[in-house]
């Protein structure tokens, strides 16, 4: 047993116990609702909550594990939490209200109160592995963001230090998992939404393969390059979640029909006789040096333990953001065409149908999704389409060349997943680029459609660093095992924030 | 690139997006820089590369040609904002006399 608090420990510690009937279901989800309660207007991180629905879910499963059920379920009586990016579903079948259904807003007014007729896939799977769902976690308005501002309802803050951002889009949940509110959470990753979070919050988080993971019921952002995956404390709980959650469904034509191999057999702790490949063009200008040192620190910690590295090059990094910049936008808006004030979501009650479209889109959608739609219907417009749309997916064609023709020599890469710490909340939101920079290190790896891990490797000016693994398609086993070797030697999988273990009150107001 | 406050009223007709005149001025602002980092691509070499549009190379995935019950009526018009049961209500798309 490691001496964290129980709402601090990691899914794999808390099974364990569980199974030896030394702590129940019941206690794990009330360890994660009293943190919630405690750092509910602190923190910022849940945007609907069902506290009665989370303890009766997790009174049957104490009662299933008293009945020596479960060894199906690997996620049996586990806490979790959703992005609010994932449908719940909250209508009954005579289209009234589901008892214990939550909302799903997207971090957007325009779906404020909207009540999902059926379940993400995402629901559906963590529901079949015993997992308990506690709420919907706070992110950037329909994924867009890389600093959790963008959202309707308020910024999440860092537990690392609340004057600092908790990366985005997912920072309701990297923060969740962060702050002991839950022990996983799930997120998405359009461009870094998983990464860089987990980056910025000392939390591990996995970006699979594009296909590896069903995107059936998650409110799309660019189909082409979203993809959902866990947020957790170690690398051997991301492998159990994402078992629980990979596979083939019939419901999402890109979902990739390829069997889900044991992650956790991957983790051996060796990684004598791998090769691995560390980009030069990801250490790009203006990284913090701290951050880089990290980095090469954790480089270096593989190498002793046998990892054969060596230096490669992907050329065509630098044009990864405004590959992404033309692609991610001209996607997303034609995905959010569809929030016409008619079907579902809020209305602005203009009398004549056109006006209705413009002043319910321009009343409902915030500034950075504006932006984006803007972009991208600019960028697919006539006379600029092949300049820019056509250009982006042949520079992508590029990029994707790259990554195959070095993976084909190297078994993973290994490079720094956010080029600085987390920053202060405010201080990018004048500068839309400065900020679409965060995710340099991490988009290429979505425009390539590649699997990538973030990983905890130490601290920077007290806040943490993150070290990213990618590797080649469908192949999440091998970055797993990089990862968990490295986490076994670093001694950075019990990283907390300081208010982990301050007695149940939060370190400053 | 910079492009005209035409160019932008334009964009946004075209997205269906009501912005203010404040938001119109930002826009044009904002997008004239992303534009400019954006146009770099112009640089690089694709003469001989094709586009690609997704990573994985599905093609027509069709589901079975199997008949499933339709979701309920009450369920599909649950979250609709306005609504004339059983149909949904929308504003006027056609003028009188048009």
């Amino acid at each position: 047993m490691s001496d964290l608090p129980l709402a601090d420990r990691s899914i794999t510690e808390v099974a364990r116990a569980l199974r030896d009937r030394q702590t129940t279901a019941r206690a794990l989800t009330d360890a994660c609702l009293a943190r919630i309660d405690r750092d509910a207007e602190r923190l910022n991180t849940f945007l609907a909550l069902d506290a009665d629905a989370a303890r009766r879910a997790a009174d049957e499963a104490d009662a299933a594990l008293a009945r020596g059920e479960g060894s199906d379920r690997p996620l049996l009586g586990i806490p979790y939490a959703l992005k609010d990016i994932f449908v719940t579903r909250a209508v009954d079948w005579d289209g009234g209200e589901l008892p214990g259904g939550l909302p799903t807003t997207a971090g957007s007014l325009i779906l404020e109160g909207y009540r999902s007729p059926y379940a993400s896939a995402a629901q559906e799977a963590f529901e079949r592995a015993g997992a308990i769902l506690l709420g919907k976690t706070n992110c950037d308005e329909f994924a867009m963001g890389s600093s959790n501002e963008n959202s309707a309802y308020g910024p999440v803050r860092n537990p690392w230090d609340e004057s600092t951002v908790p990366g985005g889009s997912s920072g309701g949940s990297s923060a969740a998992v962060a702050g002991g509110q839950a022990y996983f959470a799930l997120g998405t990753d359009t461009g870094g939404s998983i990464r860089q979070p987990a980056s910025l919050t000392g939390t591990v988080g996995l970006k699979p393969t594009y296909g590896r993971v069903s995107r059936f019921g998650m409110v799309a952002f660019a189909s082409s390059l979203d993809q959902a995956g866990p947020f957790t404390r170690t690398v051997r709980d991301a492998a159990l979640v994402l078992g629980a959650l990979a596979g083939y469904d019939p419901r999402d034509s890109t979902s990739v029909d390829t069997p889900v191999p044991d992650y956790a057999a991957a983790l051996t702790g060796e990684v004598r006789g791998l090769r691995i490949g560390v980009p030069r063009e990801f250490f790009v200008a203006g990284m913090e040096p701290g951050v880089e040192s990290a980095v090469r620190a954790a480089i270096d910690v593989l190498r002793e333990l046998g990892a054969e590295i060596v230096e490669v090059s992907l050329p065509s990094t630098d044009r990864g953001l405004a590959t992404y910049y033309i692609i991610a936008p001209a996607e997303a808006s034609a995905n959010l065409a569809r929030y016409d004030g008619v079907r579902y979501g809020v209305s602005a009650g203009a009398g004549e149908l056109w006006e209705n479209y413009e002043r319910t889109r321009g009343s409902g959608f915030g500034d950075e999704v504006k932006r984006r739609i803007m972009l991208g219907t600019y960028a697919l417009s006539a006379g600029y389409y092949d300049a820019y749309y056509v250009k982006a997916q042949q520079v992508r064609t590029l990029i994707k060349d790259e990554f195959d023709a070095v993976l084909a020599d190297v078994d993973a890469l290994l490079a720094p997943t956010s080029p600085n710490v987390a920053f202060k909340i405010g201080a990018k939101m004048d500068d839309p680029l400065a900020m679409y920079l965060n995710d340099a290190c991490t988009l290429p790896v979505n425009i390539a459609g590649l699997p990538g891990i973030s990983v905890p490797c130490g601290l920077s000016e007290g806040l943490p660093v993150g070290l990213q693994v990618i590797g080649r398609a469908f192949d999440e086993a091998t970055i797993l095992r990089v990862a968990d070797a490295y986490e076994r030697a670093a001694g950075f999988a019990e990283l907390r924030p300081p208010t982990a273990r301050s007695g149940g009150e939060p370190v400053s107001a | 690139m910079a492009i005209t406050r035409a160019d932008v009223e334009h964009v946004a007709h075209l997205a269906r997006l009501h912005l203010t005149d404040e938001e119109l001025d930002r826009m044009q602002t904002q997008l004239s820089r992303i534009l400019e980092a954006i146009e770099t691509l112009r640089d690089v070499d694709t003469s001989h590369v094709g586009p690609t549009a997704s990573v994985i190379q599905l093609e027509n995935v069709m589901r079975d040609d199997v008949a499933t019950g339709p979701m309920p009526r009450d369920v599909t018009l649950a979250n609709a904002p306005l609504r004339d049961d059983p149909f949904l209500r929308v504003p006027t798309v056609l003028e009188e006399g048009r």
